[in-house]
């Protein structure tokens, strides 16, 4: 009885954007012959892992009542960092990621550390990290876009049951999250902290080591997406991630995560990501220009808090 | 029809949230020139009644009659106008604002957009003397003012136009003693004026000062309307909650155990010094004195939730003393604080009560490796609910939907599944009713029989000399005395609390100074 009414409302939280999902896929699928089929789908398959990484570091960032804006900056300097070591360090390919994980873990812990240390708004401090990692890919390319080869072309090319390894990864990723944020002591911090750090605080709980710990994990998210994204197009380009910030908290957002802190799910920021990601080709399919593309991806994010919102009243007056 | 003097009618009125009834059939009426009185229990329909009147929301029901015509605000600004004004418990100030232009936010003086400042200062100064603070400057800041003089202020906005009704929502609730004096002079002023005043409040001392009539209302009905000279405190309890409230039952005598806290020459910077106390296992611990004696930053030092000077906390008997530097250290070693303001720093409002009882020892229901256990964390819930009697549809009902009592009692459950002995109460019924207040005080005399150390922290005298073993006075940031049961009268603690006042100035924090008003 009491796992039936968690299912139900575990299903009753994602029907609305799957049915909205559905709808976009149906809406395009009718409008033109491009866009429903398997070409069409492995290929968006293989653009939103790197994209779904990130957006899934954001949501814990933000149902920790932060933001982090160096996601995109710090996935163009890791991508630099793994190219840089293999065109020009000759590392080999398996150092070299983890020279690029590295990297993005060490602008995680930088964002947390310091905001925490000065206590200042990670808004400010991931603003500076965003022109700080920007500037240290391009120092580290010395601006060049490093072209790989198929030095790491195992990566975005193993398949297996038709799916490419780093969307599966990413789902793997995206399912441990969903549990981690909703199951374990940690995630239950991390909501905690999101709703109210100083009552946290006064229940004898250190909330620094929260927060350091989902900096850093969003890090290694971001960092796992350049390496993605970098053996994708066989290429380190120092500019790769910009604004993927904003795509990111976009993504949760249409997903129903609080910019407030508190309140999010990374199985919502999936469906977020797939809907920009649907959105995004479908448009391209019925031959929508930029311009266009970019006005309705942006009257979507508007709609999907606005729907979002009137949910949670609906929810509220039910069970009051 | 309507009587001479008769300033405002509601009759039959009506209002519903859902299915939850707040105001049902409810007949009421003030005159000019008269305080009228507006008490029960949180949640029995008295902010509805006084919003409906004052145009924020709109009735379902009934009528409303304001000098003998038809009345129905269209909003709040309808009822400003026609003079009908209501100074809220959240003040709807700006703080970055001065004084003055928070006066005259919707109408400044201006000549083509450009404000006149000399006079939008004039016509301030003249609204401050009316309300005692003439000495301060128009032009200072909000955020400077004690919460106090921000009622005040608030109520001065009201002044300016003309205002015949006027609502006072708990205007006591955050003021200093002298600032009450203060604004029970201007509501003596405004009365002689004709204005007629709603007074809503929870300290029925207060009413019995200053009422002319008092009405009762309970789960959204009017169970009377009374002169206030012609009932007693307990007819008006009894009217409130339904029931006869013993309050002589509230004192259990037990034994006191063995020292569980003992503070040596405890001092912070600017608010407390030289405070040395100790508390047993099974005994009740008041702090009294005013606001601004330094009772609760005591306490917060000895919790580890703001720096301490010097000082030493030994905890059961121990000589060495204890390492305390922050709420972790604190609750590691078994003390528990339960802060004053329970919305702000004890709950996670929007999270289910489970979560915020099992919060402080959530490893306890998790396996090593961080899976917190749902059907054990769902139990304990479950259980606490039970043993506190916690009033929710189910362990997963949202803390914010709780009443204030019930609210106050989760966070106890937190501390006990926590397994804390030493329980620092900051004002454990601010903002609860009368109903929920004896609960919480049996729960308090529980807590002791099982014997935790308990620390009560309260600026209700009355609530202290019923629940305590021992009262430690503080005045002006030292401890002045400590009073064991039978040993203490009110005129006593009253003296020592100003002992300190009396001979020397009080430091930095003093207890009229604005800013950090925190008792």
């Amino acid at each position: 009885m009491q796992n039936r009414s968690r299912w139900h409302a575990g299903l009753t939280e994602y029907l609305g954007l799957a049915a909205a999902l559905a709808l976009l896929v149906l809406v395009f699928s009718l409008s033109t012959r491009n866009f429903f089929t398997t070409t069409n789908f492995t290929t968006i398959a293989n653009q939103i892992p790197a994209l779904l990484l990130v957006a899934t570091g954001m949501t814990f960032v933000l149902v920790l009542g932060q933001i982090d804006l160096s996601v995109g900056s710090v996935l163009g300097l890791c991508g630099s960092v793994l190219g840089v070591a293999i065109t020009q360090w000759k590392w080999p390919a398996g150092l070299a990621m983890l020279a690029a994980l590295g990297a993005g873990v060490f602008c995680g812990a930088f964002n947390g550390a310091v905001s925490i240390r000065w206590r200042l708004p990670t808004f400010i401090v991931t603003l500076g990290v965003l022109e700080m990692a920007r500037g240290a890919a391009h120092a580290v390319t010395r601006s060049q876009t490093q072209y790989l080869g198929s030095a790491i072309d195992w990566v975005a090319g193993t398949n297996v049951l038709g799916l490419s390894l780093p969307f599966l990864v990413a789902l793997a990723i995206v399912a441990a999250s969903q549990f981690a944020l909703t199951r374990t002591v940690f995630g239950r911090y991390v909501v905690a902290v999101g709703t109210n750090e100083e009552a946290v605080r006064l229940s004898g709980i250190d909330p620094r080591p929260v927060k350091l710990a989902v900096f850093m994990l969003t890090g290694l998210l971001v960092a796992l997406a350049g390496v993605i994204d970098t053996a994708r197009f066989q290429s380190a380009n120092p500019n790769a991630g910009l604004g993927l910030e904003l795509q990111a908290i976009a993504a949760a957002v249409i997903g129903g995560t609080s910019l407030m802190g508190g309140r999010g799910s990374v199985v919502a920021t999936f469906f977020g990501v797939l809907i920009i990601a649907v959105l995004n080709s479908g448009l391209a399919a019925i031959g929508a220009r930029d311009e266009t593309k970019r006005l309705v991806t942006g009257a979507v994010i508007i709609g999907a808090v606005i729907l979002d919102q009137y949910r949670h009243r609906l929810e509220r007056g039910r069970s009051t | 029809m309507h009587s001479a003097g008769c300033l405002l009618r509601v009759s039959t009125l009506g209002k519903s949230y859902g299915p939850v009834q707040a105001l049902n059939d409810v007949d009421f009426d003030l005159r000019a020139g008269e305080v009228h009185a507006l008490v029960g229990e949180n949640g029995a329909g008295k902010s509805t009644l006084s919003r409906i009147v004052a145009g924020l929301t709109a009735a379902d029901r009934g009528r409303l009659e304001f000098k003998g015509q038809p009345y129905a605000p269209a909003n709040r600004k309808d009822a400003e106008r026609q003079g009908v004004h209501m100074v809220m418990q959240e003040l709807n100030l700006i703080p970055t604002l001065s004084i003055a232009e928070n006066l005259f936010l919707d109408c400044l003086p201006n000549r083509w957009g450009w404000i006149d400042r000399a006079r939008l200062r004039a016509e301030s100064q003249v609204l401050l003397e009316r309300v005692g603070l003439g000495g301060l400057d128009p032009n200072l800041p909000v955020s400077q003012l004690g919460v106090g003089q921000q009622q005040l202020v608030e109520i001065a906005r009201s002044l300016w136009r003309r205002c015949e009704v006027l609502i006072l929502d708990e205007p006591t609730a955050a003021l200093t003693d002298p600032e009450v004096e203060l604004l029970f002079a201007l509501i003596q002023g405004l009365r002689g004026a004709g204005t007629g005043i709603v007074y809503i409040s929870h300290r029925l001392e207060e009413i019995q000062r200053i009422a002319d009539r008092l009405s009762v209302l309970r789960d959204g009905r009017m169970t009377g309307t009374r002169a206030v000279s012609d009932v007693s405190l307990e007819k008006i309890v009894r009217l409130m909650v339904g029931r006869d409230l013993d309050s002589e039952t509230l004192h259990e005598s037990r034994t006191a155990g063995p020292v569980a806290l003992a503070v040596r020459g405890l001092t912070c910077a600017g608010c407390v010094r030289d405070v040395s106390f100790e508390v047993r296992r099974g005994e009740i611990l008041g702090f009294a004195g005013l606001m601004g004696s330094g009772r609760t930053e005591t306490l917060r030092a000895v919790f580890g939730a703001d720096p301490l000077e010097r000082g030493e906390i030994h905890l059961h008997g121990s000589e060495r003393p204890a390492r305390i530097r922050s709420p972790r250290d604190a609750v590691r070693q078994g003390i528990a604080l339960l802060t004053e303001d329970r919305k702000a720093q004890g709950l996670l409002l929007p999270l289910a009560v489970r979560a915020n009882i099992t919060l402080a020892a959530l490893r306890a229901v998790a396996e090593k490796w961080g899976l917190v256990r749902r059907a054990d964390e769902a139990g304990v819930a479950r259980d606490w609910v039970q043993k506190l009697a916690i009033r929710c549809h189910s362990e997963e009902q949202p803390a914010a939907e709780l009443s204030g009592g019930n609210q106050q009692k989760v966070v106890v459950a937190r501390w006990l599944f926590r397994d804390c002995d030493i329980l620092i109460f900051d004002e454990p019924t601010r903002g609860i009713d009368v109903g929920a207040k004896f609960e919480i005080y049996r729960l308090l005399n529980e807590l002791a029989g099982r014997g935790k150390a308990v620390i009560v922290v309260s600026s209700d005298l009355m609530e202290l000399m019923a629940i305590c073993d021992r009262i430690a006075v503080m005045s002006a940031g030292r401890l002045a005395a400590t009073f064991a049961r039978g040993e203490w009268t009110q005129d006593k603690i009253m003296a020592a609390a100003l002992r300190e006042h009396l001979t020397t100035k009080p430091l930095s924090r003093s207890d009229d100074a604005p800013p950090a008003a925190r008792n």
